[in-house]
This record gives C-alpha cells, structure tokens and sequence, in this order.
C-alpha cells in the first residue's frame, strides 16, 4: 500500500496535471468549490421562490426541486452530457458537463436547505423591517439573508460533503477527478484493486470528515451562541 | 434528433427497458431489506453500555457516510471477491456477481442512513420513559419492544421514507460495475438508436413516477405520524 502511495501519490493528487487537465484529489476538490460557488446563488433564488407570494415563482421552483430530487443524479448527468453540446453549439468537455450537472442538482438541494434556514427565522424579523419602513427587497437582503446565510452554515458545509461525493460520479463521463485517477492506477497496475480502492476510500474519508466534523462544531457553537441547546 | 414516434417503446428495445426495470426493483428491494436489518442490528450495537463494542457501529457509520457511494460500490465490486475465501469466490462468479455486490454494497453503506434514522427515533424518547419501564421491571430487550420502538418508529418512518427514496435513485450508480439496471439499458438503447432524447425523457419520467410515489408515501407517513402522536399526548 505504501509503496503504491508512493509511487502514485502525485498522480493521485494532481492527476496528469501540467501534462493534461487537472485531476486526481485536486480535480475533485475543484469541481466541488466551483459547484458550490455557482450553485449558491441559484439556490438563494430558488429558496426565495419557494417562500414568496408569487404564485408562478412558487409553483415553478416547487416544479425544479422536486424534479431534481426525484431523479437519480446519474440521470442528470447524462442530460447534461448529451443535451449540453446541442445547447451550447460545441462540446464543452466532461468537467464543465459535470459542472453544468452538479449545480443543476445541488442548487435544488441547497435551495431547501435555506428554505428551511428562511422559514425557521421568526417572523417578527420580517415584520419589524416592514414596521421600519424597510422595500421588501431590502428586507430580503440586509435584514433575513444574512441571519439565514448565517444560521445555516454548518447544513450547507454538510452540503459540501455531499457535493464532493457525488464529484465521484463524473467517473462514469470521465471527469478527471479522483475515482478516474484511481481506477486508472488500477488498470495500470492490475492486481492491487484491495490497496488501491482502500486509499481511495480512506483519502476520501478523511476529506469528508474533517468537513462533517466541521459542520457538527459550528452546529454545536452557533447553536449556543443564540442560546439554543444542542441536540 | 426528432420526437414525432416513440420509437424506443417498441420492441425490442421496451423488453429491454421493462428488463432494466425489474432488475433496479431487484437491487431496490435485496438492498432495502439489507440496509434495513443491518441497520437495525447497527442501532442495537450502538446502543450497548460498553464503550467498545457501542464504537464499532459509530465508527463503521461514519466511514459509510463519508465516502463516496460508487467508492463504496467500486471496493466491493473488484476488492472485496479478492479479500474472500476461494469457495466464496467461484459461488460468487457462478452467479451475478455483479448484482450480488452492488446489492450488497447499497444495503451496506445505506445501512449507516437507516442506523442513523432509526437512533434519532430512539432519541426522540424520553430517558424517563426507559426508567420507568426498567423501574416496572421490564428487561432491557422488552422495554425496547414495548416502550422504546413502538413510538420511536412514529419519529423514523418519515426519516426512513427519505432514506428510501435516495436508496431507490442510487440503484442507478450500479450500471458502473455494469449491473444490467434501467440507467444501464437505457444507454444501450441510446447506443443503439442514438434517440437520446427520446429515451431520456422516457427513463427520467419512469424514475420520477417511481420517486414521487415514494415522497407521496412518506408524506402521508410524516402525517400520520403526526396525528396517532397527537392522539397519544391527550
């Protein structure tokens, strides 16, 4: 096992990088960081349709969440793979395929977890920028989203981690990320599936946890910081 | 690519479909019921007063959480035959081993999920309930059978419902190791009739129906839940 890591190590990191497109550990955790960026705002406006008043906005945003919640992501990444090419005119390659499908999927995920961020946030805060005079945008942005964005945080850090195993999934188009980068040692090498897929398994553990273990402190202190016991 | 004939409803290529789908109901149900009964005993070994043994499932659980489920697939599609005796090797490659795997591998890793719902239902039940019952002089096992899991399983099964659901949609990430599923034969049929869209489209809404049985499910579960405690508390 060690010899492999050592042999492999900076394949697994990097993948063919200078040579080729960036890939291995770094390619996963890039593709992750860049889903996350992008689907961020799509899942702030999502949430806000889910909660408003306008009927339309309410009825489409119900329509996307619960479609891609629905549907095995896999799915999701196939459309994009076939469908992104004849939407964009040219092939744009399996990373920005898998990028196109992981915001797709993810921002309806994040879009209910601040939904639930919005609607756990008393309504009063509401009510008082309202008595204040405040537009209701104005409300949305300086008054509940920064609560939401804040009290949320430890949920879409465990978002994070669901996002970076699901990173995993792009083997199937052949995104350079970690689980290519393993199964190519693996096929370079032949006989060593047990040691291989164990780094693989073990590096990816220790990636999540350390997240999940993040997600779980910050649960603990900005819970208390507002005088809520843990549970 | 047009859409004027649904070309990929007829034969053969419907058998194939109709094939893929009783295969991903196949995986579906062996790797429920694993995940259920794993899970179950999973909570039972948390549950043990001594540190060590309650460690094991803590451990396993976060291990099956944080890695990546087709990770988790992949290990026991080309490592674990390696690690097994002879015996259960050849067994293993005289059947579908693929399936066998695969189904193992998702009853396994959604054995954490299951564990961790069933544990927040248990969670769900007052400490003094369980002293009481100990206090009547309920064994450990009976105070679980009577007491604890009638009522816990009002808090699980909306939480179980949504473990089912997500375990239904990641049968479809056994087509990696090459399980004959619905994901699977629609790509051959792709390959086949380069329908893309036809297909896709068929595939995406036979899932949906499928998923949103399953949420409509666990939506009448969560009020049911929601109504047999309500009768309980007055």
């Amino acid at each position: 096992m060690l010899e492999i890591i050592n042999d492999y190590w900076l394949f697994f990191l990097i993948g063919q990088y200078p040579n080729g497109p960036i890939g291995g550990l770094a390619g996963t955790l890039l593709l992750a960081t860049i889903c996350l960026i992008l689907a961020l705002p799509c899942s702030i406006l999502i949430a806000i349709g889910r909660t408003g008043k306008n009927r339309f906005w309410r009825g489409v945003t119900f329509v996307i969440v619960y479609v891609m919640r629905g549907t095995p992501f896999l799915m999701i990444i196939f459309w994009a793979h076939f469908l992104g090419p004849l939407v964009f005119g040219t092939s744009i390659g399996a990373f920005w395929v898998m990028v196109i499908a992981l915001v797709l999927y993810e921002s309806a995920y994040l879009g209910e977890v601040i939904r639930a961020g919005i609607q756990s946030l008393p309504y009063g805060q509401t009510e008082a920028a309202k008595a204040m005079g405040f537009p209701r945008t104005k409300t949305m942005t300086l008054i509940v989203l920064p609560q939401v964005m804040y009290n949320s945080f430890p949920a879409l850090l465990s978002q994070f981690v669901s996002i970076i195993k699901e990173t995993s999934l792009g083997f199937v188009i052949g995104v350079h990320e970690f689980t290519y980068a393993a199964s190519q040692v693996n096929s370079i090498l032949l006989v060593k599936p047990v040691e291989i897929y164990a780094i693989l398994g073990l590096t990816f553990f220790i990636v999540c946890f350390t997240f999940t273990s993040a997600a779980r402190w910050l649960e603990r202190k900005i819970g208390k910081s507002q005088g809520v016991l843990p549970a | 690519m047009s859409f004027e004939s649904m070309a990929v409803l007829q034969e053969p290529y419907l058998s194939w479909l109709l094939q893929g789908l009783s295969l991903t109901f196949a995986l579906f149900i062996f790797s429920w019921t694993t995940a259920f009964v794993l899970g179950f005993l999973l909570l039972l070994l948390r549950m043990s007063p001594i540190k060590v043994i309650a460690w094991i499932p803590a451990t396993y659980i976060e291990l099956a959480r944080n890695i990546p489920l087709l990770v988790q697939i992949m290990f026991w599609y080309f490592a674990v035959p390696m690690l097994l005796p002879d015996f259960l090797q050849q067994a293993l490659n005289r059947g579908d081993s693929g399936f066998v795997l695969a189904g193992l591998a998702l009853g396994f890793c959604m054995a954490a999920y299951f564990s961790e719902s069933f544990r927040s239902g248990v969670r769900s039940i007052n400490n003094t309930q369980l002293e009481a019952s100990r206090a009547l002089g309920f064994s450990f096992l009976r105070t679980m059978q009577y007491i604890v899991f009638p009522q816990a399983l009002r808090a699980t099964i909306p939480l179980i419902m949504n473990n089912t659901l997500l375990l239904f949609k990641n049968t479809s990430i056994a087509m990696a190791i090459g399980v004959h599923e619905l994901m699977y034969q629609v790509l051959s049929i792709n390959n086949d009739t380069f329908r893309t869209f036809e297909i896709f489209f068929v595939a995406t809404l036979v899932f949906l129906f499928f998923s949103v049985l399953i949420m409509i499910a666990g939506e009448f579960a969560e009020r049911w839940a929601k109504k047999s405690r309500r009768i309980s508390d007055a």
